[in-house]
């Protein structure tokens, strides 16, 4: 078995390099994933930021080989315990979904199918990678619910999607991706769709997988707080290319690209005085098709200047030991100054409560 | 459960009366001629008027005429019809019933079988050639007169190519009972059951295949996938199943239709003795009672299996069963 | 016909947008529509179908009197035409040995009874194109009347609720609950008998009103389910919402916010429901109670060809597979419209 053989530690868990995802329309391919490249070690969290339509969804997917729309055209390479995913046959893919790589979606609601209970599919999954018999496939079923969390596991195995809460359903729907003990776990807004004293502690559980279970995480989301509270690491995409990546502390204090900066801006400070108004940053993200050919940031940046302009966009470069941003200013001599006000937010113990929605740059826009 | 159940026989009883009433209107308060002169038939003589005046109280208001009509069908079951020189039209519906009771049941298995089938492997197939096809091949099944298609069958089956091997077996029209014979009945029927099955599977399939379709793009379909199931378990076990609670409603209602005389003009063409046909002969005779009969107890009836067919929709659907 | 108004109309437009797709404007909703209704190959080959259609039922008159030289309306057993120079009776014996009984003559191959005789010794091709008109005449009529119905039943259901909601709906469950051929019979047996007398007016039983109306009302719960769905849909959102808050008057709501909207559902049930309207025509007219003799339709061609089915079988067949390419081309046209407007979407949505 493929879990058995321990990779050597240097080895990355997940190596994703130029993954680029083009979708045709009238005619033509339109990138929508542009040269995405990041690594997740094992038992790390890694936090994918950006604006709705900024590519994350589309990345997740595409490593799940779960785009199938006619005509896409998916090139790069990813490497998943020296597995090349990319090209993978749906075959030997569908081996590694729900076994190796498991995912868990942004709306519970909708994510289970609503004429089974929720043991009967978590019991499916588990039958479709284990010889197991029903009875010892509902036994783990139900051992899990346990462990995350819900209440009366073995009652709640027989109830049906509708009857049960958000909260329950996204606990439900970790439990049914943790089935077959996944090394890598994808969630996609794992917390998006519930309350916010639920998405604590969904998070808190998410935060404890990779001790428990031994997991990695890929943690999709748009909210800034979610990534300070959880992830180890952080890659910001905008439009679809990567434009800031590092380990969270570090580019919460010191965000190499002015998209980084405007972010974190945008969330209210927990000390000192309040602003009356949150700066928000102005404009929306370019569509795809009308992606500038040289920064995609370039048209809403308070620094733009002409180098920012011109084809080919701006690489990734070095600000920091492992922290890069695809920015011209560093590279230019002129790095963004470190944030002062928030230097406090990431080394002080991270409050569970989670930062409010308003925060995050999809309200503004 | 249980005040969904009376809520549902309360809509029953209440729909039932409404379509009684309706057929009555319709058969007896148009504005216009005497109904008395439309039941008695043509060219009656003044006794026999003043006889069917009398019997259905046309000289009373309408509210008695209708409470006359209602005993006379269901109570005493003594409607007559008087072209028929006084013919109990009750007792005759209920020897047609079995006719079409075979009917509709043997075209009912075949489209429920070809359409699943059809519908599931072109949804599979989205956008291939064979998509194409079959859901083009539906459209003309929804497209022929079924009582043409069924005079082009016995023209081929009975008449051009009747001696070939292919349709030698093929018996002459009418209807075999199957207590006296099986096989027989099964070979009088086989033909009447395609024909009248053509149009139901092209609805069904279509149909099939855009829930599917639509189906695939929900994030329930995405999960299964992300699971790790086969495309095969996907389509059928999570899309094919969820679609078939609006499969299994439309179904009823169709089934029931058919059975409540629907089938009418698949009967005339083969020349089956279903109520279908008793209709199509009082329609030529212009025998108004037999036609309020048979019209009345397909309604009831159709009504009847709806509320069956409500009943069924709660098992399937766990959603609905807690919903009421 | 009706299907083409919308859609010819749509086409129209498209041809117009395509002049002014260099401008950035965006398109609007219905010649975006139309646009992708003209891409789409199918439809536009149904659409020129049913055109080509309709027009060769106009020219019947023509066809018969200046191409065919017949009347399709007077029975002509003991008539006789003149084929490659011999004359030829139109009832002519059978090929059975003993040369028993007489069957009308069979498809010549010329302009006079292209495709035969009927029974009566009238020419089926001159029938055929008389009985097109009947036919696609009462389904049109009946596919706009049913939709004026059903709109006015569906938006007042929809956007009034309460009690004039519950009345309509139950009244369309009622409707609903009687197999459709068995009330439209019911309709036509009680009106065919005698005509309808309503106060003053008093209307034949040929008149072709009577299966007009009875055809639209028959359909009228099948068209009304969907516009009242999109009604209630449209009810709750914001737009109408806004609109009540303003203070405008629900005439005008109705008239300005929910009718445009419900328009595409409209357009896209007009073909569908001519296509439904013209197999139930042809149904009644087959049961000999829809369009009355001497005046034809494809229903009633084929009824006059049942008993010649097996030695005739053009009489049946011609008009049979008119009505097949006919109701094809409106499926198909209805299909393409509704992929155009994208009015499944809309409806999953209100679901």
């Amino acid at each position: 078995m493929h879990a058995d053989t321990m990779p050597s530690p240097a080895l990355p868990l997940l190596d994703v390099r130029n993954l680029c995802v083009s979708f045709p329309s009238g005619g033509r391919l339109i990138p929508i994933v542009e040269n995405v490249s990041f690594t997740l070690a094992e038992q790390e969290i890694l936090g994918l930021v950006g604006e709705s339509g900024s590519g994350k969804s589309v990345t997740a997917m595409a490593l799940m080989g779960l785009i199938d729309s006619p005509g896409v055209v998916i090139t790069g390479s990813a490497l998943f315990r020296g597995q090349e995913l990319v090209g993978l046959p749906q075959k030997q893919l569908r081996r590694l979904r729900g076994r190796q790589i498991a995912m868990i979606f942004q709306d519970p609601m909708t994510a289970f199918t609503p004429v089974y209970t929720i043991g009967w599919q978590i019991d499916e999954q588990i039958r479709a990678h284990e010889k197991l018999s029903r009875k010892q496939a509902r036994a783990r079923t139900v051992q899990l619910l346990g462990e995350m969390g819900v209440p009366d596991p073995a009652r709640t195995a027989d109830r049906y999607p509708h009857q049960l809460s958000g909260g329950l359903r996204q606990r439900a729907m970790i439990a049914m991706a943790l089935s077959c003990n996944p090394a890598l776990l994808i969630a996609d807004e794992p917390t998006t769709a519930l309350d916010v004293t639920v998405q604590a502690q969904i998070l808190d559980l998410i935060r404890n997988l990779r001790t428990s279970h031994g997991s990695s995480v890929l943690l999709i989301t748009h909210d800034m707080g979610v990534v300070a509270e959880t992830c180890d690491a952080t890659l910001v995409l905008y439009s679809g290319r990567v434009a800031e990546t590092g380990p969270t502390a570090d580019v919460f204090a010191r965000p190499g690209h002015p998209y980084t900066t405007a972010l974190l801006a945008s969330i209210p400070p927990l000390y000192g005085a309040r602003p009356d108004r949150l700066p928000a940053i102005a404009g929306a993200p370019p569509a795809p098709l009308h992606r500038p050919a040289g920064c995609a940031f370039g048209p809403r940046c308070q620094f733009v200047h002409t180098p920012c302009l011109a084809a080919p966009p701006p690489a990734l470069f070095a600000v920091g030991p492992s922290q890069a941003a695809a920015c011209v200013l560093p590279a230019e001599g002129t790095p963004l100054p470190p944030r002062l006000t928030e230097g406090a937010v990431v080394t002080a113990p991270v409050s569970s409560q989670p930062p409010a929605q308003f925060s995050s740059p999809e309200a503004q826009s | 459960m249980i005040t969904a159940l009376l809520r549902r026989l309360g809509q029953t009883v209440f729909v039932l009366f409404g379509i009684s009433a309706l057929v009555f209107m319709v058969f007896f308060a148009t504005p216009g001629a005497d109904p008395t002169a439309r039941i008695a038939g043509r060219n009656a003589s003044p006794q026999t008027m003043e006889k069917v005046r009398k019997e259905y109280g046309f000289d009373r208001p309408l509210p008695v005429q209708y409470a006359t009509m209602m005993k006379k069908l269901f109570i005493t079951q003594d409607l007559a019809s008087y072209v028929d020189r006084g013919e109990l039209v009750v007792p005759e519906i209920a020897r047609a019933a079995p006719v079409t009771v075979s009917l509709v049941c043997g075209a009912a298995v075949i489209w429920v079988v070809v359409s699943i089938a059809m519908g599931t492997v072109a949804a599979a197939l989205k956008g291939t050639w064979i998509d194409r096809s079959l859901m083009m091949l539906g459209l003309v099944g929804i497209s022929m007169p079924v009582f043409w298609l069924g005079q082009v069958t016995n023209l081929v089956t009975q008449s051009r190519y009747h001696d070939t091997w292919l349709f030698s077996w093929v018996p002459g029209l009418g209807y075999v009972p199957l207590t006296e014979n099986p096989w027989g009945w099964f070979k009088a029927l086989v033909i009447p059951w395609v024909v009248l099955a053509v149009m139901f599977i092209g609805i069904y399939s279509r149909v099939l295949r855009a829930d599917l379709v639509a189906l695939s793009g929900e994030d329930f379909m995405r999960t299964a996938r992300a699971k790790g199931l086969s495309p095969t378990r996907v389509l059928l076990r999570h899309g094919l199943r969820t679609s078939l609670v609006t499969f299994v409603s439309l179904f009823g209602l169709d089934f029931a239709q058919l059975v409540g005389g629907g089938a009418l003009l698949t009967e005339v063409v083969f020349g089956l003795p279903g109520v279908g046909r008793l209709t199509y002969q009082a329609l030529t005779n212009l025998d108004l009672p037999l036609i309020m009969a048979t019209v009345m107890y397909s309604a009831v009836f159709v009504v009847l299996a709806n509320a069956v067919v409500d009943s069924v929709y709660l098992l399937l659907d766990p959603r609905v069963r807690d919903a009421r | 016909m009706t299907a083409d108004t919308p859609s010819s109309s749509g086409a129209a437009s498209a041809v117009a947008s395509a002049n002014v797709a260099a401008q950035p404007r965006p398109l609007g909703p219905w010649r975006q529509a139309g646009r992708t209704l003209v891409r789409n190959r199918a439809a536009m080959v149904a659409l020129a179908t049913l055109v080509l259609v309709t027009l060769l039922c106009l020219f019947a008159p023509f066809y018969a009197h200046d191409i065919a030289h017949v009347d399709p309306f007077t029975s002509n057993v003991a008539g006789s035409i003149v084929l490659d120079g011999h004359e030829a009776d139109i009832m002519q014996p059978n090929d059975n040995p003993l040369h028993l009984g007489l069957s009308p003559i069979g498809p010549t191959g010329h302009a006079a009874y292209l495709l035969g005789a009927d029974s009566q010794g009238r020419d089926v091709a001159a029938r055929l194109f008389y009985g097109g008109r009947n036919s696609l005449l009462i389904s049109a009529s009946a596919a706009v009347l049913c939709l004026i119905l059903a709109a006015c039943a569906g938006i007042a259901a929809g956007f009034f609720g309460g009690l004039v909601d519950t009345i309509l709906s139950r009244l369309m469950d009622i409707m609903w609950a009687v197999p459709v051929y068995l009330f439209a019979i019911s309709l036509s047996i009680v009106t065919v008998s005698q005509g309808l007398k309503l106060g003053p007016f008093v209307i034949e039983a040929d008149n072709l009103l009577i299966p007009i109306v009875i055809i639209a009302l028959v359909y009228v719960p099948y068209a009304a389910r969907p516009i009242r769905g999109r009604v209630l849909a449209l009810r709750q959102a914001e737009f109408v919402t806004a609109a009540r808050c303003l203070g405008v008057p629900r005439w005008r709501i109705v008239l300005f916010d929910i009718l445009p909207n419900v328009m595409t559902t409209l357009v896209v049930l007009g073909p569908l429901l001519m296509a439904l309207a013209l197999l139930a025509e042809s149904a009644l007219s087959f049961l000999s109670i829809g369009v009355q003799a001497p005046a034809a339709s494809w229903g009633t061609i084929i009824q006059d060809g049942e008993g010649l089915i097996y030695t005739r079988p053009m009489v049946a067949v011609a008009p049979g597979l008119a009505i097949v390419i006919v109701v094809l081309a409106l499926n198909i046209l209805g299909d393409g419209l509704r992929d155009a407007l994208d009015v499944r979407d809309a409806a999953r949505r209100s679901a």
